[in-house]
């Protein structure tokens, strides 16, 4: 094997790709993985617990963290967006833009400094569900594991308060984007997913009623690190949710919105309603379908919650949700349709199971990829060097993006071979 | 010469203002008598640089750094062959302590002393290097799609492939399709499977050697250097023919699927035109059209029964995720030979995830294919030979009824596995049976045979494994990965499983497997020859020591360790395989004789640390807690407290440990006689959603507490001195309560009546 090869480079630092550079790395290969937040994890770490173990996502993260630390192979970098790649296999030639964070690591900022400054930002790792000073940690387990500055939300008051009361070197308000230049031998694009946009779902009542919330806001709440420390909460009026619907293919299999399946928010509900019922005594939650889809080992979840007569399971889409204006509760119109009853059922929160949209959905990268009309990567045209993993190429659970990844390093040494 | 250690202590990070650092190094210099000791600003940059010049300078070949947390420090590389330890100052000391208090001082210097007793025991890691040669070829054993895929890809890196195929041809399962399901845009049309194309590759790959009509009859050894017995397939197993004998570094099990039996009121089996989706698929692919069994005549209606053999408690009752694409495809079959037929298809739910819904919208889109959602309830042959299919539907509410010509049960997936431990059991059972000691014994152990007899003879790969000879299974027969994040986390080192034998999937998840699969092989052999370990303690170069002069050959470390190290000589004396070693120190915490030990991880390193804190005497009311944490969630959960300044009682001395498996009994011992008040043991969780990346580490340690509580009452100790907690990583916000709920334990029973003797 010829580990002379030139490094792979991994765009993306979710967990596709922090699994791609860590199993190529560990063969032997040089790794360059560029994720374009500030921190690495991607989605996963806003994820409150993985299905169907219900086990935290920072578990497998902590592990992949420290094979990354402890391994030379590995170069990566944050706040970082790759620009252009050029070239091909064996011999990429890549541009990449790395934006400042104006935090140095060194001394290491205290969080008494934090506390006197003013200007804040919406938390974005909260989904905007709470706000945090405009100099933050990202999260308690960010890696790396630093500040960041979000210079434009900075006062000109804060920026003249650290420049007096940061310890010297810290924190560096001058600091400029870099633009780097790497060779590369293969590239694995892992760039994820996003959420559909709630907005565009009128006739389900996001930012129209409170208390109307998404899957990946209900994640949040969930979360012990989340905007209220992990009390399923309604948005209008902070009181525990007790009765709570959660809506199927919202935005999924509808050829208005994403003709296709998200293929996770089956799973993704149902572990959500084990959040609820765990979380708060007999609260009540109904979960409205199509079709439930807990493929393969995962139908055991299904069946298993079929027990739970605090769950209910109810065949219809829902057509329209409305707000009680005194007590901000939600007014269903769906049809059941196995009874082929109209029902007008209310709930106090309702959760909107929206689905996943490729990131490459807005700027296809690279180009020379061939897409299909969703965003995602079409892998059957393959681009000798050029590897899709996980959400990038087709909406997948964070099993079967884990091994999507796997599969792409190994993509990426074997093209590099010199032999036959 | 005795090593020479060296101390850092920086003063930055809040450390000077919360602590006396003129006092710890005192405790450094002057009680643990290290030649040297200096105060540092910090451990990152300019700073790391002199640190790194002084030990050059001074020639240590051992160094503590007491600063920040080792999980988040500045990654640098040390001189050679020095040993360097950290202790976590800022996150476990200051961030949650107040400072100038004399607990908190207690706290740090009793950190320092136990690091630098640690490091006073520690030996260097030379990485394991086996006397032959490590083989870098991989074995894949099962020739289709998955193996073939994973064989072609192990040889295209570079790697030689050894092949083996049970049936007399490659292929496999998709060598019967006719057609695949859409895989690519816009999802709609059916595909060639491109399975000749791939043969034809693999067949014809310089490095890959195919044995057909061929089974693997033995493997023994150990990742990089197993050895494999190929014998001639068939079921005659008193005479085996050998076919081949070979060295291998890594195994691919890719052993496939076979139909589940379908539910038995849908008549299979006694009509017979009632007929499996795979009888459908091979009939298509060799006639070419679709036809009765029972008169031959072409067939212009078909019944598609969902969930025939899935989904059903008393059958399987996970979900085969293909057999919903199967009938939408064979439903295209009818349909396109024939534009008048009719396929109907009674389902539950339909399940096309991702962009199947496209083919599954094609499906609905056309006129002669009737999707309705309904339990069939019955299907019976009528006069004419027709058969009708009775469908409580739910949809209308009421029974409908079909007539068709065929009708096509959607037969779920089963994985070609074999279980490994219970064909183990079986064995042993069966000697137990002949030869126990009691006539209850035998009874026992008779009853055990019969139960666990369908595993008799159902062995696949054949490993000389004192725990079996195939790999573990999880629920329903899968020898699955159990972690999510870490799909191929086996339990045998070296030995990967992918496609349907792993779980139920389809062709295009089946192919990613194989590359998967074979990343894996090929990092095993990589690390294996580097000496290194393969995940979770990736790049481990450490390794156990078995001081076998001491054993006693009670089996304790060969039974439980998770992954199979262990074999067993006739006397019972364990036989190590280094390179199937994942470095747990499970071993070392079955031991009595405290015989297994790790370079840098043994029972006298713990046992020293825990000697060295300074117990205070009864009379001045601190207790001490001695916690043992595990490094994967528990330790990292720590520092996050401390990085949420959370406030931890002082009176808990924290000692990693690599799983609360490697946790030795003498260490709980020891504490007990030298003062500690109480032990908590910090681990993850277990049971069957367990998250130890060792498996059942932590779950040895609970079963191992019962004997060390009882022990303590031995000892006229309170066994709440002891106490075991399941816990994970982002579970960080309770770590406080655990700590103050057990001293606060301890504060009613009373200190340590050992104290002090």
């Amino acid at each position: 094997m010829s580990m002379n090869a030139r490094p792979i480079l991994i765009i993306g630092g979710g967990v596709a790709g922090m699994t791609a550079a860590v199993e190529a790395a560990e063969v032997g290969h040089r790794v360059i993985l560029v994720e374009k937040e500030a921190y690495l994890g991607g989605r996963v770490m806003r994820t409150h617990r993985y299905f169907p173990k219900m086990c935290p996502p920072a578990c497998g993260f902590e592990i992949n963290v420290r094979r990354i630390r402890q391994n030379p192979r590995i170069v990566v970098h944050t706040l970082a967006t790759v620009e252009e790649v050029k070239g091909h296999v064996g011999n990429f030639e890549v541009r990449i833009r790395i934006r400042p964070r104006y935090v140095t690591g060194r001394p290491t900022l205290d969080n008494d400094l934090l506390e006197r400054l003013t200007s804040e930002r919406d938390n974005d790792f909260n989904l905007g569900m709470d706000r945090t000073k405009a100099l933050y940690y990202p999260h308690e387990m960010a890696y790396p594991p630093l500040h960041v500055l979000d210079r434009d939300a900075l006062s000109d008051t804060d920026a003249a308060l650290l420049t007096e009361a940061a310890p010297e070197g810290a924190v560096d308000l001058e600091m400029t984007e870099e633009i780097l230049t790497v060779k590369a031998g293969a590239v694995v694009v892992a760039t994820g997913w996003k959420p559909y946009d709630a907005a565009n779902l009128d006739h389900l009542g996001f930012g129209r009623c409170r208390n109307v919330i998404t899957n990946v806001m209900m994640e949040r709440l969930a979360a012990g690190n989340g905007p209220t420390a992990g009390a399923i909460l309604r948005p209008s009026d902070g009181k525990p949710a007790r009765n709570v619907a959660f809506v199927q293919c919202a935005g999924s299999r509808d050829e208005n919105h994403l003709p296709y399946c998200s293929s996770v928010c089956c799973m993704g509900s149902l572990k959500q309603v084990r959040y609820l019922r765990e979380k708060t005594d007999d609260a009540r939650a109904s979960v409205f379908y199509i079709d439930i889809r807990t493929v393969g080992r995962l139908e055991k979840f299904y069946q298993d919650m079929l027990a739970d007569e605090q769950v209910e399971f109810i065949k219809g889409k829902v057509a329209l949700i409305e707000e009680d204006t005194g007590s901000n509760d939600l007014i269903l119109d769906v049809e059941d349709t196995l009874s082929r009853q109209t029902l007008h059922p209310r709930f106090d929160l309702v959760v909107l199971a929206t689905g996943m949209v490729p990131n490459t959905v807005d700027t296809k990268f690279p180009d020379e990829l061939v897409y299909d009309e969703y965003g995602f990567i079409d892998e059957s045209t393959e681009i000798p060097g050029i590897y899709a993993a996980g959400c990038a190429r087709h909406p997948c659970d964070v099993a079967r993006t884990t091994k999507e990844a796997m599969a792409a390093a190994l993509r990426s040494i074997q093209c590099q071979y010199g032999g036959d | 010469m005795a090593d020479k250690i060296g101390v850092f202590i920086c003063t930055g990070y809040g450390i000077a203002e919360a602590l006396d650092v003129e006092a710890l190094v005192k405790v450094v210099t002057e009680e643990r008598g290290v030649p040297f000791c200096r105060t540092v600003e910090s451990c990152e940059g300019s700073d790391l640089a002199e640190i790194i010049r002084d030990i050059e300078a001074e020639e240590l070949d051992k160094v503590v750094i007491a600063g920040i947390s080792g999980r988040c420090d500045e990654v640098t590389v040390f001189p050679a062959n020095v040993i360097v330890e950290k202790v976590a100052l800022r996150e476990h000391v200051v961030w949650c302590q107040p400072p100038g208090e004399e607990d908190t001082q207690m706290l740090a210097e009793d950190y320092l002393r136990m690091y630098i007793a640690k490091i006073e025991k520690m030996k260097p890691v030379e990485p394991f290097q086996p006397e032959d040669e490590i083989d870098r070829t991989i074995l894949v054993v099962g020739g289709g799609v998955t193996g073939l895929t994973s064989a072609l890809a192990a040889a295209r890196t570079g790697y030689e492939v050894r092949l083996v195929e049970q049936a007399d041809r490659l292929g496999g399962r998709l060598a019967d399709q006719y057609k695949s399901v859409p895989t690519r845009p816009p999802y709609r049309e059916l595909e060639d499977t491109g399975i000749e194309t791939l043969i034809a590759e693999v067949e014809g790959h310089p490095r890959i050697k195919v044995y057909k009509s061929a089974e693997t009859g033995g493997i023994t050894g150990a990742p990089g250097l197993f050895d494999v017995t190929l014998r001639a397939s068939g079921r005659d197993r008193s005479a085996p023919e050998i076919v081949d004998e070979f060295r291998v570094g890594a195994v691919v099990q890719a052993t496939g699927w076979r139909p589940s039996d379908p539910r038995e009121h849908l008549s299979y089996g006694q009509v017979p035109d009632v007929i499996l989706n795979v009888d459908l698929e091979r009939m298509v692919k060799e006639q070419g059209r679709i036809t009765r069994p029972s008169d031959g005549r072409s067939v212009k209606s078909i019944a598609f029964i969902q969930c025939g053999g899935s989904r059903d408690p008393d059958h399987h009752s996970y979900c085969s995720s293909i057999c919903c694409l199967t009938s939408l495809k064979q439903a295209m079959y009818l349909r396109e030979s024939d534009d008048q037929a009719k396929a109907f298809i009674f389902y539950e739910f339909i399940r096309t995830p991702a962009q199947y819904e496209d083919f599954y919208r094609r499906a609905q889109e056309d006129p002669g294919v009737f999707l309705t959602r309904g339990d069939v309830t019955d299907v019976a042959r009528d006069d004419t030979g027709d058969l009708m299919v009775s469908v409580n539907d739910t949809m209308l509410g009421e029974q409908i009824r079909v007539k068709v010509d065929l009708v096509v049960l959607a037969a779920g997936m089963q994985p070609n596995s074999a279980d490994g431990e219970a064909i183990r059991a079986f064995e042993e059972a069966k000697v137990t049976a002949e030869d126990g000691e009691s006539e209850i014994q035998r009874q026992d152990a008779a009853d055990k045979v019969e139960k666990l007899r369908h595993h008799e003879g159902t062995e696949i790969l054949n490993l000389a494994y004192r725990q079996g000879p195939d790999l573990p299974v999880l629920e329903f027969g899968f020898p699955d990965s159990h972690f999510i994040c870490f799909p191929y986390e086996s339990r045998r080192t070296g030995i990967y499983p992918a496609g349907a034998v792993r779980q139920p999937m389809d062709g295009v998840a089946s192919r990613d497997d194989a590359l998967g699969a074979a990343l894996k092989a090929i990092q095993c052999v990589e690390m294996t020859a580097r000496g290194e370990a393969v995940h979770p303690r990736a790049g481990d170069t450490s390794h156990p020591d078995f001081f076998l002069q001491r054993c006693t050959q009670c089996k304790r470390c060969t039974e439980e360790c998770p992954f199979g190290v262990l074999n067993e000589d006739e006397k019972g004396t364990p036989l190590l395989e280094v390179t199937r070693c994942r470095r747990c120190g499970v071993c070392m915490g079955a031991c009595p004789e405290r015989i297994v030990s790790f370079q840098d991880y043994s029972v006298e390193i713990v046992a020293a640390m825990i000697k060295a804190v300074d117990v205070p005497d009864e009379f001045e009311e601190k207790p001490r807690i001695l916690a043992l944490m595990c490094e994967n969630d528990a330790m990292p959960a720590l520092d996050l407290a401390g990085r949420r300044r959370l406030h931890l009682n002082p009176h808990v001395r924290v000692v990693p440990v690599r799983c609360l498996g490697s946790v030795n009994v003498e260490w709980i011992n020891q504490a007990v006689s030298m003062g500690f008040d109480g032990v908590l043991l910090i681990g993850c969780k277990y049971g069957d959603d367990n998250q130890c990346h060792f498996i059942k580490g932590s779950e040895l340690a609970h079963s191992r507490g019962d004997n060390i509580r009882e022990k303590l009452e031995k000892m006229a100790l309170e066994s709440q001195r002891v106490e075991l907690h399941q816990f994970q990583i982002s579970d960080y916000e309770t770590l406080p309560g655990i700590f103050d709920d057990f001293v606060e334990v301890i504060e009613e029973i009373g200190m340590n009546p050992f104290k002090g003797m």
